[in-house]
């Protein structure tokens, strides 16, 4: 596949800065959120921040799958880590997420059986290679991955395996995006939809935001020039007044997503309310094994009882910082008591957590701290 | 939130894809996408394609950033004629 | 005999056979054929550096070398880095019960390959053997001694602002062909471990233009990233390096693209970052063009009198990315 050279990127992001100059009023505050982690990275990554007008503010949502994960769940997951019958397969993301009282990798320092996979599939050689262990597999993520652990539920089942099960906690996009205008309303003047979740979910569960919210978006891929084409769509609907659900990433997106993946998610789940790290609960925005496949479910065939109760860590605002309501540096912790090597929150834990972008590509004291 | 590369898919064994990008090959579940042809470009996340890339948009794409490129070049072509 | 056993280390008649049988056979010089309990040499008056660094790696034999390249290679480079002119090494082997002798066979010429590259001379060691499962496979440490001939001065406190800095070439490379073997990726053939002895390269520099080479570093563990980092901290400058002048070969980048990893803190084992006086910066990249380690050599930034301490990265679109030392190991990530 043909890609851009290095010195056409440069002059196509020009070209829509400049575009985003004519659009943009000066003065006007515009904050967009770009709704998705990988995107925030790209964002500090290729410097996009300085680059933009005054006024036209990125602000991080909830797009993190490790940032949102309650910490009850981090304290059942590490709760099966204690047990020497069983294998946690989880993805790196997870390593080093806080629980209430400890974290994988320290459970790890201290001896559980706990593996990192790059795809999920992999934990049905793990449970062919161990039938004396139960292999519990980290299932988090949003509709990207919830299609490719729901395929994988499909593929445990066919295999006749007996010893591999999920602790899900799988998070919904639109449902959170509501959640989000309904608890405050005109703090965002727009959405940087994620790309890859609209890969499988197409363009019409977004809907509601143009219909209902009026509020404009544009579901984007993760390149620095993609994502500046989102941002002149927004700021093309605003000038307009006609709001939709833009679509600048039409090579991998289609209107319907993709169908045999729905379908599959279809299946295998079923809709539940879920909590939120730091939000709390959000009607429908979860998701549980249903059917046949609920036999898979590491809590139903292997119930657990947690020994102490979670704690939520006090003074952290990563629920305030996820929904864009503070910048990271605003939480009194940042800085201080949270910081990229002692992580207290999930989002300074995360690789693509908004207080970690913050921290890590120098935004700690609010801007960056460059100078020309 | 989601790590996905393109790749192009060279070879299919049942539901199991070799794709290939410049210097790697992997296994790959083709699961979501059981249209993928060998030759396809795929879209991969945690080992499965999650979309076949179609191409014809991709060029679109492609060709719309190279009109906006070039419009740059002319506002800076333009700029030094006038300076 | 096709395995070590624990009595290969006891120090008696086995531990004796394995040094004539493997050691020796490849390691041989004046000083070392005499296996007393150390080596004895003269030394020219003058300034010494001496450096040492312990190898483990897995998996032990990798796409374009093995844990014995490293061994002899990082010490010569560390020495290459003090500006001096790698002479001796010592090689302390700590075996692993049950590794089969025809891989510590392979080891073990392969670095006597290296120290012929780099000519050096292996001329003291020691070999344990410890039970199975105490190590893995293998653990070598190698220290090192050389002569910093006069008027070569290389350390922090010289780096000035408004100084060029140099990257030898492509980064990543050796990081993803030892790791990227992992996650069932398979590798082309042109992904290999850049790992090479730089002392020839290095000495041609300060032969040259010594007295204007402020610092050297090579950017293994912790990449690029940390090294230019590091450089600003300790050197109290601020530094700008451009992202379209580092080269990052597409093989590298494609398994860094899908198992998450950024490439400017992926370890590099035959690369170096020089810090020079503007003045010579030309020389210097055409000297290290000459050698096959320097060939893609380029100048990716500059030292400054203000941001002390930080390192900007300009990125390809223009804008300032800040980079920070390596924190927590990359592991692969699905976000």
């Amino acid at each position: 596949m043909k890609k851009l050279t290095l010195q056409g990127k440069q002059l196509t992001a020009e070209a829509l800065i400049h575009k985003i100059k004519e659009l943009h009023t000066p003065g006007e505050t515009v904050r967009l959120m770009e709704v998705c982690g990988t995107h925030t990275v790209s964002i500090f990554r290729e410097g996009l921040r300085q680059l933009l007008p005054e006024g036209i503010e990125l602000v991080s949502g909830p797009g993190c799958p490790v940032c949102v994960t309650d910490q009850t769940y981090m304290d059942k997951a590490l709760a099966y880590a204690d047990r020497d019958d069983v294998i946690i397969a989880t993805f790196g993301d997870m390593l080093k997420v806080p629980g209430s009282y400890s974290s994988l990798s320290e459970a790890q320092t201290k001896g559980a059986h706990i593996h990192v996979i790059y795809t999920p599939l992999e934990i049905i050689e793990l449970g062919k290679q161990h039938p004396d262990k139960h292999i519990i597999f980290l299932a988090i993520g949003f509709e990207t991955t919830i299609a490719v652990i729901g395929a994988t539920v499909k593929a445990v089942a066919a295999s006749g395996l007996d010893n591999v099960f999920f602790l899900v906690s799988h998070k919904l996009v639109p449902p959170a995006l509501r959640a989000l205008l309904d608890r405050q309303a005109g703090h965002i003047d727009g959405f940087i939809l994620p790309g890859h979740v609209s890969v499988i979910i197409g363009e019409e569960p977004y809907r509601f935001l143009a219909e209902e919210y009026h509020i404009p978006s544009c579901i984007a891929g993760f390149d620095g020039v993609e994502i500046l084409s989102a941002v002149v769509n927004i700021l093309e609907q605003r000038k307009m007044q006609h709001f939709y659900v833009g679509n600048t990433y039409h090579s991998v997106v289609m209107k319907e997503g993709n169908p045999v993946a729905r379908q599959i998610m279809n299946e295998v789940y079923e809709p539940c309310d879920d909590i939120w790290r730091g939000i709390g609960m959000i009607p429908e925005s979860g998701l549980s094994l249903t059917g046949e496949y609920a036999t898979y479910d590491a809590e139903i065939a292997l119930p657990i009882t947690l020994d102490r109760p979670s704690k939520e860590i006090k003074g952290c605002q990563c629920g305030s910082v996820l929904q864009g309501l503070i910048k990271p540096n605003e939480c009194p912790l940042f800085g201080t008591s949270c910081t990229a090597d002692h992580p207290v929150g999930a989002c300074m834990v995360s690789v693509e957590g908004s207080c970690a972008a913050w921290y890590k590509y120098g935004y700690a004291s609010g801007g960056l701290s460059w100078e020309d | 939130m989601c790590l996905a590369v393109p790749a192009q898919l060279i070879s299919i064994n049942e539901s199991i894809g070799t794709i290939e990008l410049t210097g790697a090959t992997r296994d790959c579940s083709l699961l979501l996408v059981p249209e993928a042809k060998v030759g396809d470009w795929l879209l991969v996340h945690a080992g499965f394609a999650v979309q076949i890339v179609d191409e014809e948009e991709a060029q679109a794409t492609l060709e719309a950033f190279r009109e906006l490129e070039e419009l740059e070049e002319a506002y800076f072509a333009g700029k030094t004629a006038n300076s | 005999m096709e395995r070590v056993r624990l009595v290969h280390g006891n120090g008696g008649r086995f531990s004796h056979e394995l040094t004539e049988k493997f050691i020796l056979k490849y390691f041989t010089n004046s000083l070392l054929a005499l296996l007393h309990d150390g080596a004895q040499f003269d030394v020219p008056a003058g300034r010494m550096a001496f450096t040492t660094d312990s190898y483990v790696v897995q998996p032990i034999m990798f796409p374009g070398g093995n844990i014995g390249k490293l061994a002899v290679c990082g010490t010569v480079n560390d020495l290459a880095m003090n500006g001096a002119v790698p002479q001796y090494l010592s090689c302390g082997l700590i075996l692993e019960e049950g590794l089969p002798f025809e891989m510590l066979d392979t080891v073990l010429a392969t670095m006597a390959d290296m120290a012929k590259q780099a000519n050096i001379e292996i001329v003291t060691g020691d070999t344990k053997v410890v039970k199975k499962g105490e190590v893995d496979g293998i653990y070598i440490n190698t220290a090192g001694v050389g002569m910093i001939p006069s008027g070569i001065s290389i350390a922090p406190s010289n780096v000035k602002a408004g100084m060029d800095i140099i990257l030898s070439g492509s980064i990543g490379d050796h990081s993803i062909a030892v790791m990227g073997q992992r996650f069932g990726l398979s590798l082309s053939e042109s992904i290999k471990t850049d790992c090479a002895p730089l002392n020839h390269m290095v000495h041609d520099v300060l032969s040259a233009v010594g007295d204007k080479v402020a610092l050297m570093r090579d950017p293994t563990r912790g990449g690029l990233g940390t090294v230019l980092k590091e450089i600003a901290d300790q050197s109290q400058v601020g530094i700008r390096v451009d992202e379209s002048a580092i080269i990052v070969h597409p093989e590298v980048q494609s398994v860094c693209d899908i198992l998450g990893y950024d490439p400017l803190y992926l370890a590099n084992e035959g690369k170096v970052v020089l810090v020079v006086d503007s003045s010579v910066t030309e020389q210097v990249l055409s000297i290290m063009k000459e050698h096959e380690e320097g060939r893609e050599a380029t100048c990716i930034g500059r030292t400054l009198d203000k941001n002390i301490g930080k390192v900007g990265l300009q990125t390809a679109l223009g804008g300032i990315r800040l980079l920070d030392l390596l924190g927590e190991d990359q592991v692969p990530r699905i976000c």
